[in-house]
Parts: C-alpha cells; sequence; structure tokens
C-alpha cells in the first residue's frame, strides 16, 4: 500500500508529477489552478528530485518551454484554465506535428472569454477535437477523483512517450479543488541522462561524432513530405484507438438507461443512479476515461441493451456528438447541461433522465 | 615549368588557406546570393569547432529566412515556433546545464511576436547566447515591414515608406535588452566586409566564452543585409546598410562583462 494523504485534486498532480520523475514544470499563473506551481515549488523538487520549476512569462512561453525540454527528451509538463490552455494551442499543435511528448493539464472554468472561476466541461472540444491547427489529436484523459487526478499523472507520461505525442489531462475547477483521500505511487528516479538517450534516440542531446544530427521541427515545405509526416500521425492515432481506450461501467448489468459522463459529471451521475433506483429506474453510468481515443465501440455494444441514453456534461453538448457517432441512428440520446460554472445537482440530472428519455 | 601549381598540389594540406567547417552541412544554402545569414552561419560554427564544443550544442532556429538553418548546421537544433526561440533555450538550458545553447534569430521574430520570450529571457539572466539578424525587413514573407524597419524606408506593407506616426518607431530593441540586469554582453556587429566579419566571430567566440562561466544572456546583434526585400543588389544593399542602418544601429559593444559601454565609445572606429 502506497503513502496516504488527504489532498486536494491541484496537489495531487503536483505531487504526482515529481514522483513520476519529471524533469520540468513550466507555467503561468491562473485559477482554479494556481495551487499546482504553488505546492511545487513549496516542495523544493529540485532537492527532492533535480526536478526544475519556473514561472513563465506567460502560457505562450510556458508552452514553448515544454517544446525546448521535449525536444530534447525531457519528461516536461504544464498545467493552466481555460484562457492559458487557449494561449498555448499554437505551440501544442507544434509538439504534435514534431511528435513531441508532454504532460499537460487543463482544470476548466467557465468559458467563453474570461468567462468565470468556477469549473466547467466547456473545453471538450478543444481538447478532444485538436484545438490548434491541422490535423492531429491528443491522448486526452479525464480524471473523476483527486485519486486519479494523481494516478494519470503518471499514466499521461507513459503513454505521452510510448507514443511521442501530447497527453491532456481534462479536468475541472471541482476537481482541482476539491480533498480527498490519495493513495500515492513510489517514487520512480528521474531518469539518467545515458538512460534518456537511450530511451529517446531521437532527441536533440547534442550530436556526437558517430551520428547524424538531430533536427526537431513539425515544418516539412514539400507538400509530398508533409502529407508523409501527416499518414505516420494517423497511423499513429489508429494505434492508440486500438489499445488505448478506457472507460469504466457502473450498475451497467441490468440497466435500461444508461448516464454517459466524464469526469465531475460523472461523479454526479453517480449519486443520480442512487436517487434514480430508489424510484425504481434501472439506470447505469458509463464513464469514458479516455476522452480521446474515445470508447466508440464499447459505448456502441453497450448502447444496443438500452432504452435510452441521457449525455451529461457541464457544458452546451459537446461529448454528446461522440456519443451519437457511437451509436446506432435510432438510438434516443439527449443532452443534459448546465454551463458558465454551475454545476447539475443529482436531482435535476434524474429529473431530465424523467423527462428527456423516459417520458420524452 | 617546375614551380607552376597544380590543382593537385593546392589541395595538398600545406597549401590549404581556407576550408569550410564540417559543422556546415555540404549543401546549398537556402539564402539569395549577397545575404548576409549564410556568413553568419559560418562564423557561428566555426566558432563552435574551434572551441571543440559541437558534440555539447544544442541550437534553435527561428521562423524567418533561417528557418532551415537546422538543415545547414551539423550540430542537433530544434526548429521553434515563430519568436519562442528563447522560450525553447530557457527550458533547454535548464534542462541540460552542461550543454551549450544558442538562439538565431531575425528582427521580425525577436523584436515583434517574440519581444516577450526575448525580454523576459534576458531578464531572468538564462545562461546562453542569442544571436539576432537585424535586416529591418520581413525577409521570409516577403519584404514587410519589420519592428527595425527605419523610418521612411520602403517596404511592402509601407509602400510609401515608414510613417512613424501611424507605424511606429523602429525599435533598438538591443540597446532596451542591454539595460536589464541579465545581459552580460551586448554587442552589434556586421558582416559585409572581412574585417567585420573577423570581429563578429571574436564576439561569437566572447559569448560562448562567457556562457562556460555562467554569466548570463551574450547577444549578439548583427545588422545585415536584405538585398532581396530591399530590392537592390547585393552591393548596393551593403551601401545603404552602411548609409542608412548603421547611423540608426551604431555597431560596437554595448554592454561588456556585466558593464554598459560609456555612449561615445559605442560608436565603431574606423
Ligand atoms: C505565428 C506566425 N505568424 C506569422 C508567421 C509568418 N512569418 C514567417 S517568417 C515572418 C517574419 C520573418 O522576419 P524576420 O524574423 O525578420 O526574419 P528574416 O526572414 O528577415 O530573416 C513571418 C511574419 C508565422 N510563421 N507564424
Ligand atoms: S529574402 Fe533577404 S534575408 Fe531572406 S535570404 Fe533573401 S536576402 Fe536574405
Ligand atoms: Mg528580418
Amino acid at each position: 500500500m502506497g503513502e496516504l494523504r488527504l489532498m486536494k485534486g491541484n496537489e495531487a498532480v503536483a505531487e504526482a508529477a515529481i514522483r513520476a520523475g519529471c524533469d520540468g514544470y513550466f507555467g503561468y499563473p491562473i485559477t482554479p489552478q494556481s495551487e499546482i506551481m504553488e505546492y511545487l515549488m513549496a516542495e523544493k523538487p529540485h532537492e527532492r528530485t533535480g526536478m526544475v520549476v519556473l514561472q513563465a512569462e506567460s502560457e505562450t512561453a510556458s508552452i514553448n518551454m515544454l517544446y525546448g525540454g521535449a525536444g530534447t527528451g525531457k519528461m516536461v509538463m504544464t498545467s493552466s484554465s481555460s484562457p492559458g490552455i487557449s494561449l498555448m494551442q499554437e505551440g501544442i499543435s507544434y509538439m504534435a506535428g514534431a511528435e513531441l511528448p508532454c504532460l499537460l493539464v487543463n482544470i476548466v472554468r467557465g468559458g467563453p472569454g474570461l468567462g468565470t472561476i468556477q469549473p466547467s466541461q466547456a473545453d471538450y472540444f478543444q481538447a478532444v477535437k485538436g484545438g490548434g491547427h491541422g490535423d492531429y489529436k491528443m491522448i486526452v484523459l479525464a480524471p473523476a477523483s483527486v485519486q486519479e487526478m494523481c494516478d494519470f499523472v503518471k499514466l499521461g507520461f507513459e503513454l505521452s512517450f510510448k507514443y511521442r505525442t501530447p497527453a491532456f489531462i481534462l479536468s475541472d475547477g471541482a476537481i482541482g479543488q476539491m480533498m480527498e483521500k490519495v493513495e500515492l505511487f513510489d517514487p520512480i528516479p528521474r531518469r539518467t541522462e545515458a538512460e534518456l538517450i537511450k530511451q529517446c534516440p531521437w532527441a536533440a542531446t547534442g550530436k556526437p561524432k558517430n551520428r547524424e544530427h538531430i533536427i526537431i521541427t513539425s515544418l516539412d515545405l514539400d507538400p509530398a513530405g508533409q502529407e508523409r509526416v501527416n499518414l505516420k500521425l494517423q497511423a499513429k492515432y489508429k494505434i492508440m484507438e486500438e489499445n488505448e481506450v478506457r472507460y469504466e461501467t457502473i450498475q451497467c448489468d441490468d440497466a435500461e438507461y444508461i448516464f454517459v459522463a466524464f469526469g465531475l459529471s460523472a461523479r454526479i451521475c453517480q449519486k443520480s443512479i442512487d436517487l434514480a433506483r430508489k424510484k425504481g429506474i434501472k439506470v447505469g453510468l458509463f464513464r469514458p476515461i479516455t476522452l480521446s481515443p474515445f470508447p466508440t465501440k464499447p459505448l456502441g455494444e453497450m448502447s444496443k441493451r438500452v432504452k435510452g441514453i441521457l449525455v451529461v456534461e457541464m457544458n452546451a453538448g459537446q461529448m454528446i456528438e461522440d456519443v451519437r457517432l457511437s451509436v446506432h441512428s435510432d438510438q434516443k440520446v439527449e443532452h443534459y447541461g448546465r454551463f458558465g460554472g454551475i454545476i447539475p445537482s443529482p436531482d435535476e440530472v434524474v429529473a431530465a433522465l424523467e423527462q428527456k428519455i423516459i417520458g420524452g | 615549368m617546375e614551380d607552376q601549381v597544380t590543382k593537385i598540389d593546392i589541395r595538398k594540406d600545406e597549401n590549404i588557406v581556407y576550408k569550410r567547417t564540417d559543422l556546415l552541412v555540404d549543401r546549398p544554402l537556402s539564402y539569395c546570393p549577397g545575404c548576409g545569414h549564410g556568413v553568419v552561419h559560418r562564423m557561428l560554427m566555426e566558432t563552435l569547432e574551434e572551441m571543440d564544443i559541437q558534440d555539447k550544442t544544442i541550437g534553435v532556429s527561428p521562423v524567418g529566412c533561417s528557418v532551415l538553418a537546422y538543415d545547414f548546421m551539423n550540430i542537433d537544433m530544434l526548429g521553434a515556433a515563430h519568436g519562442r526561440a528563447p522560450a525553447l533555450a530557457t527550458a533547454i538550458k535548464r534542462l541540460w546545464p552542461e550543454r551549450f545553447v544558442f538562439t538565431y534569430q531575425g528582427d521580425g521574430d525577436l523584436a515583434a511576436i517574440g519581444t516577450a520570450e526575448t525580454i523576459h529571457a534576458c531578464n531572468r539572466g538564462e545562461n546562453f547566447v542569442i544571436i539576432f539578424i537585424n535586416n529591418g525587413i520581413y525577409g521570409m514573407t516577403g519584404g514587410q515591414m519589420a519592428p527595425t524597419t527605419l523610418p521612411g524606408m520602403r517596404s511592402s506593407t509601407s509602400p510609401y515608406g515608414r510613417d512613424v506616426a501611424t507605424m511606429g518607431h523602429p525599435l533598438k530593441i538591443t540597446e532596451l535588452i542591454a539595460q536589464l540586469p541579465g545581459t552580460y554582453y551586448v554587442t552589434r556587429q556586421a558582416v559585409h566586409t572581412p574585417n567585420h566579419v573577423r570581429r563578429t566571430k571574436k564576439a561569437l567566440r566572447k559569448a560562448f566564452e562567457n556562457q562556460k562561466r555562467n554569466t548570463g544572456i551574450s547577444f549578439i546583434e548583427v545588422v545585415s543585409n536584405c538585398n532581396s526585400g530591399w530590392k537592390m543588389t547585393p552591393v548596393q544593399s551593403n551601401k545603404w546598410m552602411e548609409d542608412n542602418m548603421f547611423p540608426f544601429y551604431p555597431l560596437g559593444d554595448i554592454k561588456v562583462d556585466g558593464q554598459l559601454v560609456p555612449k561615445k565609445e559605442t560608436a565603431e572606429k574606423e
């Protein structure tokens, strides 16, 4: 059993980063996630593991610091909240294009614009559909607890290096701020220089005489060459789809209806299930854990066994598009959402199920 | 007949007076004939070779005409997004303190879109070298106005000349960053004559020697021509540069060993 602690979601991310052997964190303050950098600075990771922590002048700078660090094979991460993540989009696209691993954490707040500092899930499209320019995808993980905030840091780094692609944790202000019991994994030592060079032969680490020089770039001016880059990326995303889909089902065995929800909404739906079942409504929960790649096949299979699906999100209807693409066109799929920082209550979710799916 | 030198003789080691450094890849440069970029590439690579630090150096190229610098420099390199090279270099140097790190940037890259990254990297006193090619124009995108375009100077987006009342003033970013405590060596050089080339080379050497001692930023501006963007022949462009660019951007050291050089000594003595 690992060390147990009571922590905020944001603190769990920071502690997990140190324990995962992260080499560098670069970030810019924004509510509701500033505790991540604050925790890191207070912990003196430079003394604990040699990890570098730097407050950048903007999110534009942080993401490009990640590009620099990742291009040399280092394990680097940043965190921010919605407006800051928007500012990073050019850099994220460059990193996807240059096939660089990194971990990005978005503790989402309500938008658009400066919006609110309250929790939201309105950045689903941005995270899952690309966000920046060009055809690229990230691995997007959606934690629903402080424990998963911790565990997905480690998992995110592993997947980003396995596939040489940015990994993204799509969380929200409530999970970032709430305190729960966490079982921390044992610290993994940071890689030595020799280990890094062995793991990342593609990285620009300084050219020894006996190898070609390494160029990290997302540029190929020749259209045929750039098409090859795109085909390579798409082939990689296909493999990710085959191997990395993660999801959870709760009380689905006898379910006549299901909620589909991720992150905080999935937590709320669990409570809604209890309330609904007391009323005799057999409802379960399908929770996508990887939003990209999306669990299309398992959701499609499950949908065949139920009468209706209510997609619950803290946005105006984003993941519902992927749900519809996963199920038969005859399947009844409706959306219930609150937005702008409002969290739906379990009762209103049950009421929506009764109105939109059962009664509708 | 006996003392006639043959082609074979010329190639003998003892007769060699100049040789391309192996750190420049043997392929044609993408630059217009007469452009200063290629000369700076050579000086930079010769410096690394002479210091024998090429295997410990990581370079960052910009977006601009020198975007493909990584194809010509036979060292490990990263191509940054437009303006962001100092952010990349900051992380690289902090994560690899034993490596030598440099950025190579144009004036649009360094002094317009990347101003924040430039100033903050300089102000933090990061330990890398910045090489700044100031040709007063956006060469790569076809000769648009740059932050460094002179008052009255024509470009494709200031076709009647830069009107400072509506288009703003040229930015002397080099003087600006020299004021910051994080910069240690700030100098302005040129590469249009052999004499200037030698001085630029010396400045590069000094900059990388500084980096060995972790002194903070060494910043080398090279005022250079863009004969294509300026719509001149290479010879005309060098003359125009001497007559117009140098009075506004005077050559010489601005800050040495962390100390600002008094104003009257700044202008280069010919
Ligand atoms: C975000 C972004 N904006 C604009 C461009 C287009 N662009 C490419 S190079 C360049 C200007 C380059 O000028 P400079 O830095 O002076 O370099 P030079 O070509 O003169 O050496 C611009 C505007 C870009 N690549 N990326
Ligand atoms: S456009 Fe100007 S800066 Fe670019 S290669 Fe040609 S002369 Fe040089
Ligand atoms: Mg220029």
